[in-house]
């Protein structure tokens, strides 16, 4: 039983390092894909994208609070 | 920090831009997983190596949109967070839940089986394999359903209830917001008009192969498999579209009326086949909307109400509302919407103060008129009719060509079939000239679906203005710039790796 859990998991760690090592095209777009998400996430998000209500209120009651005003600020 | 039409717009803008680039990548990741999936069950059944070759080529092609594509729908993502907040709390568990199964079925399905079809070829068996293609190509659809499920929530929005309470909408009936006809209909037309983008993608490259004479039966294997597969989804696709445009008419009639630039309501009415707007048209005066036309009586009526005498309202009976057909004036409505405000305002006032029986009677008045809120946040009638050229336009641009891709499958699958393609040179530029037709008409049916329904964020709920986040405009500028040109760089990435693995051929793979 062991031995074929063994031979399950060494199959598929082998499925993928054998797809990365012989990809041709593949490793150009990997390195597009490592490139794209650091700019996504480490620069656009962290520098320009926080999330408004959780940034600037503790708790969710005070989050509806601001909404509620937000919503009602005209009366 | 105060709301300013110039921070919604750069706002909307922002999301315009994004949305209409991660379109790019997606129909044809939709309908080139399926084209491969066919390919290879045709490999697996007759095990001619060709077919093997064939899939192979253009799988290739779908891994370089994949990876270009992937995670540019994220970015949507922190945009709501950042630009439209108060909509993300306002939506709540709408959009969460739908949205966390896409992100958990995306994630698992793109780890094992996008790994097998790419990686698996000789690691697996070809049953295994093909099984992998398949749900590749379902659970990749399915993973559009989420979102357009969500989407088709913000349309037409069933099975919630506003809590007043929380400011957020929470869910009371799942199943009846799965099965929102709107979003039935939206999901079924977009993934169509996505199989229908990868048909003409794999006709016009094959396509380019006759012209340079070059892989001339690996050519033809594709094309006949495309055009089959381009001519089925095509039909269905005007199946959806008829169903999607019966929604439109019954729950968004002023998104209706601007798509075809119809000001005053009729019955029989014509769907215009062929028109120019004057741009001198305003709501109110007597001026035709049209330079010129060409209409197709009693289509309009057909198309919207499945009944060719059915009487359709135009932007003129919306706005001013009418009796006889039971449509409430748009300032019937901002009054109902005001008085919504109101109330909300009051039952918080009143609940503070600890006065519940008050705060009561103001939440039933609330509830009473609470399907007509977001008309309270208009500053003008006007500010309900959504922008009629770019409705129009974009409506029949997509349905123009809808109309031609279908020719085009019909003439490209005929020819294929009495091999007689590699000689219609015309035919063979026609097709390469229609991808971009292709990614043109997908853009154009995003636009009617978004622009269409504007001034809502949620259909008549909740305008674009209320759902946009207390930031600074400029901060949304910068971003929009940042996303312009990273997008644009990754859409030439992209261009440039596709056409230097065209020009290798499928020997080459």
């Amino acid at each position: 039983m062991k031995t074929h859990i063994t031979h399950l998991f060494q199959s598929v760690f082998y499925l993928y390092y054998d797809g990365f090592t012989n990809m041709r095209i593949g490793k150009t777009l990997w390195i597009l894909i490592a490139v794209k998400l650091f700019v996504m996430f480490a620069i656009v998000k962290w520098l320009f994208f926080p999330n408004v209500l959780q940034e600037n209120f503790a708790t969710d009651a005070q989050r509806s609070q601001y909404i509620l005003q937000q919503l009602t600020k005209d009366n | 920090m105060e709301h300013t039409d110039l921070l919604v717009d750069w706002s909307r803008a922002q999301f315009a831009l994004t949305a209409l680039y991660h379109w790019l990548f997606v129909p044809l990741t939709l309908g080139l997983t399926f084209i491969v999936a066919i390919m290879e069950t045709i490999y697996v059944k007759t095990g001619d190596e060709k077919w093997k070759q064939t899939t192979k080529y253009w799988m290739g092609l779908l891994a370089i949109n994949f990876a270009i594509g992937l995670a540019t729908g994220i970015i949507m993502e922190f945009e709501f967070g950042t630009n439209w907040s108060n909509y993300s709390w306002i939506v709540g568990d709408i959009f969460g839940a739908p949205l966390a199964i896409e992100g958990l079925m995306a994630f698992f399905m793109e780890s094992t089986f996008f790994a097998v079809m790419f990686f698996g070829w000789d690691k697996v068996s070809k049953k295994m394999h093909l099984v992998s293609t398949w749900l590749v190509a379902i659970g990749s659809n399915l993973s559009a359903l989420w979102i357009l499920v969500a989407n088709g929530w913000m349309q037409h929005p069933v099975g919630m209830k506003f809590n007043p309470d929380t400011a957020r909408n929470e869910m009371v009936n799942f199943w009846e917001v799965f099965f929102n006809p709107n979003a039935v209909s939206k999901f079924l037309h977009t993934i169509s008009s996505g199989y229908v983008l990868a048909s003409l993608f794999v006709i016009g490259i094959s396509a380019w192969y006759l012209l340079k004479k070059r892989d001339t039966q690996f050519a033809r294997r594709s094309i006949i498999v495309a055009s089959s597969f381009g001519l089925i989804t095509s039909l269905f696709l005007v199946t959806t579209g008829d169903e999607s445009a019966h929604q439109v008419a019954l729950n968004q009639p002023m998104k209706l009326a601007a798509m075809e630039g119809l000001y005053d309501g009729e019955k029989r009415a014509g769907i215009v086949a062929f028109g120019v707007l004057d741009t001198a048209k305003e709501i109110g005066d007597e001026l035709d909307p049209f330079l010129f036309s060409f209409e197709i009586p009693g289509a309009l009526s057909f198309l919207g109400y499945h009944d060719l005498n059915a009487f359709v309202p135009g932007i003129e009976n919306l706005m001013q509302g009418s009796e006889k057909y039971g449509i409430l004036s748009i300032p019937q409505k901002m009054e109902k919407g005001k008085i919504a405000v109101a109330a909300l305002s009051a039952y918080k006032k009143l609940k503070e103060e600890g006065n519940l029986t008050e705060a009561s009677k103001a939440l039933k008045t609330f509830e009473k008129n609470q399907a007509y809120m977001g008309y309270g946040y208009l500053k003008k009638p006007e500010d309900a009719v959504p922008n009629v050229a770019l409705s129009f336009y974009s409506f029949h641009t997509m349905v123009g060509l809808g109309t031609w891709f279908l020719v085009l499958f019909m003439v490209t699958l005929y020819y294929s079939m009495t091999n007689e393609m590699h000689n219609k040179k015309w035919l063979l530029y026609l097709a390469v000239a229609t991808i971009p037709m292709g990614y043109v008409a997908q853009e154009a049916g995003w636009i009617v679906a978004e622009a269409g329904r504007q001034p809502w964020a949620i259909q008549d709920l909740l305008p674009v203005g209320m759902a946009a986040s207390n930031i600074a405009s400029t901060s949304v500028m910068i971003t929009f710039w940042l996303f312009a040109v990273l997008f644009t760089a990754l859409l030439i990435a992209e261009i440039k790796i596709m056409l230097k693995q065209i020009k290798i051929g499928p020997e080459g793979h």
